[in-house]
């Protein structure tokens, strides 16, 4: 009987939605659901398991994440129940987890989906049911559609930017330069070609060897032994960190020194650049809008230094060279912002409306200067990113903040 | 002429990685007749183990030995624990089994070293070989090593009275029994010796491609492809077909066109296939004729 | 001196072969249809997410039913099932994406372009033993997930960023019930249909040959079987299987891209094909019903080690039953029959 007479209910749904709380308080606040006085449900989705279980850090740190605030005290007075389930990478698997969340474990709302091709699967769904799907984990392009898919909003400065950014530097310091790129056989790799392509405009012939390498590549020795016999001198390397880290060794290995351009997957001190080798690193020019955890110049950092502590507090055994752990945190407390800027008006088009409201937020882990800004037309809070140049033992950044091209 | 010699070069620097994987999978392979999925992801597991030795201080050498020896007593154990319950299950319910051990050495790994790289050290330095980077001291040393394991193995296979009876329980377990082999302990030995070769391979692998649970996923892929298309009964077919599949793998990559860099693995797995067709049992395999 | 070898008869070792441990044919038939009725029932009482997981279960058992009738019933090993079920849910994808094709018309059409592959698939195929065929049809499920991506072909598949598909509505004169229902009693019917009509073939003469072939292929060639023909023509059928149920998955989850479709993807597949029970056409159901769940219950009990855990339930359940559910089925029905013949004896073992 609930399911013939459910699409009625549906159609009275807003209404229906803020009666639908179990505890309705006398006060008759305004309640999405998964919503009560005392307790806010949200959900996520990662890759705990399977070929890309090496992003799982990400979610982890956002579970651990969300303990230290309710440790905190929670968001005006309210704890965090984050529900967080493994969809392996998996795109089918990320529909049967949301719909979990949403029908079943009934959340708020879904916070940080990883994974283009999962956050894909879910898009239309989430904007149907319209359950916000905030901060995706991810940086396609598509995310940044208010007008399309007004419930769901991206988060990180877009691959395709960050491509042109690399297109626009290579012009400026080598005009005439022959170009490789490394990139990965998939939605991101893609994207950061298109970037560096777009980006060149009419000088997208500089650009000689396109090299693709899928995931389950032992090296890719070949690709790089490849640009250097084509005769390129500029090298955009897009690579994650293993094969990235692979890349810069195997170039100082053959006596290649290109212009080397590292895309911000791959440019950690301590995940990448240590395990290739710091002095094959010099001189690598990258970009970055979150501060690296293993770059000894944020010792000091009031930023590092709490996200160090929350480490050492919340996962003690948690690899503090893995990137991830920084993405994850910085995720959550950005979401973390939203629920605070609701107050108590805790409904899912609220949720909405104040994600859409951020004005120059910043996160401890962000590049000083880097702020999260969105609007009812931009629904892309980051965009910003800044270039450093590595001289063997730290990143130094140079120039100013550039604002990503797109989005 | 000379990109064709590099990659040349580079495919059998990548060849002597799955040559050496191959090989376990051979020795595995005549030890109890059949493959183990999880032997990748034991090498890797043998490799975090020999990292963690040395992170703690020891040193290489002795870390490799002590990895060896405890990646040896593993596979003995893992027989007698994981594989004796299921001896008589049907063979695919023994890959469910591999299956599961799979999981279990991949997870765990993830869980107790993380996903970050690790650098392991090489015991040959990374000095390049004939000065123009083409080969380097430890794609050089890994080759040299793989063929010292092939002529041991095949010694051992084939000239001892031991390797016989290794041979023989695999092949016939009840015959082998009644002429007094002790076919269980024959099985635990084959899973021993695999277990260790596998360490070793690891232990070679991991300064060319990095340290992370995920290491030997695509390299087991390739060196399966390689044991097979060596032919599955043939120490020396593994070693070879591994190297080919190396070199073929980068020829098909680099020179054709249009296709080639994105089916790279596609195009190798087929011309395998091809190979196949025209001799089921792989380049060096012996083709058992079976009476009704 | 030469004797069968194991592998030979590996497959075949697959399969427990007696035949006393079966019910009385009126008391399965009524089993199956007391489970028909509950399925039916099910979408009255149950949510619109349990729905879809048990569709998803479905799809997952008819899949595994394609794999059951090429490696369980045929002997033939197959690692490559994930290109079948990704390349029937890429054909119903695209029909209904780029061509607007109507979702039914969908499946058999799936079920044709698998058929055809597979039968390709299947010649060069006969030359193959074991774990030779394993390579092959390895290779198979890893240049899958390539060429979707490959972008000579992104017009058609979308390429990396994969095809969206609209869940279907039901139609105008059932709108009382909505959308996942109607995939529910759709899938169920499809699901139905198609393992009634491989519970038949296996019966018939055409079974017997396959299962013969299986068993004794060089005893079934003397017999006058053609194994070469059955052989294929298994293969295409397996994939027809996998391939229909592919293009159902396109319609639940609604969404398609190439890392839906990898090898791991067919090795979940045989998993499911083992603890169902190798040979055994109610086990597919089993085997769909532990491949959707028992992921989600290692997840809950520990999301970092969730691989360690799913490999822990998996050992469990091979110790406890190494033929498969069905075979644990068997075993039972068999006890029971003896003990019910020797009441004094039978079960005391």
């Amino acid at each position: 009987m609930k399911q013939l007479t459910r699409r009625t209910i549906l159609a009275a749904a807003p209404a229906a939605l803020t009666l639908s709380v179990p505890f309705v308080s006398a006060r008759a606040k305004d309640y999405g659901p998964g919503v009560t006085d005392k307790e806010i449900k949200l959900g996520n989705t990662g890759p705990y398991s399977g070929p890309a279980s090496g992003y799982s850090p990400v979610p982890k740190s956002q579970v651990a994440y969300w303990k230290m605030i309710n440790d905190q005290g929670g968001i005006n007075g309210r704890m965090i129940n984050f529900i967080s389930y493994d969809d392996a990478y998996t795109p089918p698997k990320t529909v049967e987890m949301a719909r979990k969340l949403v029908e079943d474990d009934k959340v708020f709302f879904i916070a940080s989906p990883l994974g283009t091709p999962c956050n894909s699967a879910i898009w239309h769904y989430m904007n149907e049911k319209k359950v916000p799907q905030l901060f995706v984990a991810t940086g396609a392009t598509k995310w940044d559609d208010p007008k399309g898919h007004p419930w769901t909003i991206g988060w990180q400065p877009n691959y395709q930017s960050e491509g042109r950014i690399y297109a626009a530097y290579i012009l400026k310091e080598k005009p005439g330069g022959k170009i490789g790129v490394l990139y990965q056989n998939d939605d991101f790799g893609k994207d950061y070609l298109k970037g560096v392509k777009d980006g060149l405009g009419d000088k997208a012939s500089m650009v000689i060897v396109e090299a693709s390498y899928e995931t389950t590549d032992p090296t890719v020795d070949s690709q790089v032994v490849d640009m250097k016999a084509k005769g390129c001198d500029v090298f955009v390397n897009c690579g994650i960190p293993k094969f990235a880290a692979q890349a810069i060794r195997k170039a100082a290995e053959i006596q290649w020194t290109p212009l080397h351009v590292l895309s911000s997957i791959g440019n950690s001190v301590g995940a990448t650049l240590k395990p290739a080798g710091l002095d094959n690193a010099k001189d690598l020019v990258s970009d970055f809008y979150l501060k690296d955890a293993s770059d000894p110049k944020w010792k000091d950092d009031a930023g590092f230094k709490e996200w160090s502590a929350f480490m050492d507090k919340y996962i003690p055994d948690g690899d503090k060279l893995d990137q991830g752990f920084v993405a994850g945190a910085s995720l959550a407390a950005m979401a973390a912002q939203v629920l605070k800027q609701c107050g108590d008006e805790l409904t899912r088009e609220n949720v909405m409306k104040q994600a859409a409201n951020l004005h120059d937020i910043t996160v401890p882990m962000l590049l000083p200067g880097i702020k999260a800004d969105t609007s009812a037309t931009d629904f892309a809070p980051l965009k910003q990113v800044q270039m450093a140049k590595f001289d063997g033992q730290r990143w130094n950044l140079f120039g100013d903040l550039i604002r990503g091209a797109i989005g | 002429m000379e990109l064709l010699l590099q990659q040349v070069m580079a495919g059998l620097a990548n060849g002597a990685i799955y040559a050496c994987v191959a090989l376990a999978v051979v020795m595995i392979y005549q030890a109890i007749d059949h493959l183990n999925f999880a032997q990748g992801e034991m090498a890797m597991f043998s490799t975090f183990i020999a990292w963690q030795l040395m992170t703690w201080g020891v040193p290489y050498w002795v870390a490799f030995a002590i990895t060896i020896v405890l990646s040896f007593i593993a596979g003995v154990l893992i027989d007698r624990v994981l594989f004796r319950p299921v001896q008589n299950a049907p063979i695919l319910s023994q890959i469910v089994a591999f299956i599961a051990l799979f999981s279990i050495l991949n997870s765990s790994a993830g869980q107790i070293w993380d996903y970050t790289i690790k650098s392991f050290p090489t015991p040959f330095g990374t000095a390049p070989l004939f000065g123009s980077g083409m080969i380097d001291a430890h794609e050089a040393g890994m080759i040299g090593i793989t063929l010292i394991l092939l002529g041991f193995l095949y010694a051992f296979f084939r000239g001892t009275r031991l390797g016989l009876a290794m041979r023989a329980a695999a092949a016939n377990p009840v015959s082998a029994r009644l002429v007094g082999i002790r076919v269980g302990w024959m099985t635990a030995l084959g899973w021993g010796m695999a277990a260790a070769l596998g360490a070793i391979a690891g232990m070679l692998i991991a300064p060319v491609v990095f340290l992370e649970p995920n290491m030997m996923i695509g390299v087991l892929l390739y060196g399966f492809a390689g044991a097979v298309l060596g032919g599955l009964t043939s120490p020396l077919g593994a070693v070879v077909g591994g190297f080919a599949v190396g070199v073929l793998e980068n020829l098909a990559g680099t020179f054709i066109p249009y296709v080639g860099r994105e089916l790279k693995l596609t195009l190798a797995l087929i011309m395998i296939v091809i190979v196949l067709m025209f001799r089921p049992n792989g380049l060096f395999g012996r083709m058992v004729v079976s009476r009704v | 001196m030469t004797t069968l070898r194991d592998e030979d008869i590996a497959v075949s070792a697959a399969v427990p072969t007696q035949r006393a441990a079966r019910l009385r044919p009126t008391l399965r038939h009524a089993i199956v249809a007391v489970f028909v009725a509950i399925a039916f029932a099910i979408p009255f009482v149950a949510s619109s997410f349990v729905m879809f997981q048990l569709s998803e279960v479905l799809i997952y058992g008819l899949a595994i039913l394609g794999l059951n009738l090429l490696t369980g019933f045929n002997g033939q090993f197959s690692l490559g099932h994930s290109a079948f079920y990704g390349l029937g849910a890429y054909t119903a994808a695209i029909l209904m994406h780029n061509y607007e094709v109507n979702y039914l018309w969908t499946l058999p059409a799936a079920g044709v372009v698998c058929f055809g592959v597979g039968f390709l698939f299947g010649l060069p195929a006969l030359r193959l033993q074991n774990l030779y065929l394993a390579l092959a049809t390895f290779a198979l499920a890893t240049a899958m997930p390539q060429i979707l991506k490959f972008h000579a072909l992104e017009n058609w598949t979308g390429g990396v960023q994969g095809l969206v598909v609209d869940q279907p509505d039901p139609p105008d004169f059932l709108s009382m019930i909505d959308g996942d229902q109607w995939l529910y009693y759709v899938t169920l019917v499809v699901v139905l249909l198609m393992f009634a009509a491989a519970a038949t073939l296996v019966r018939s003469r055409t079974g017997r040959a396959i299962m013969a072939i299986r068993d004794n292929p060089i005893a079934a060639a003397a017999m006058g079987i053609n194994t070469s023909l059955y052989k294929t023509l298994t293969f295409g059928v397996s994939a027809l299987y996998t391939g229909v149920a592919g293009a159902l998955s396109a319609l639940a989850v609604a969404f398609v891209a190439p890392d839906s479709f990898t090898i791991f993807l067919s090795i979940s597949l045989l998993v499911g094909l083992v603890i169902g029970g190798v040979g055994s056409i109610p086990g597919c159901l089993f085997g769909g019903l532990f491949v959707l769940y028992v992921p989600n219950i290692a997840n809950s009990l520990s999301n970092g080690l969730a691989g360690a855990i799913y490999g822990v339930i998996l050992l469990i359940v091979i110790f406890v039953m190494p033929a498969g559910a069905a075979g644990f089925v068997r075993a039972v029905i068999a006890r029971l029959s003896r003990w019910r013949q020797n009441p004094t004896e039978g079960g005391y073992r």
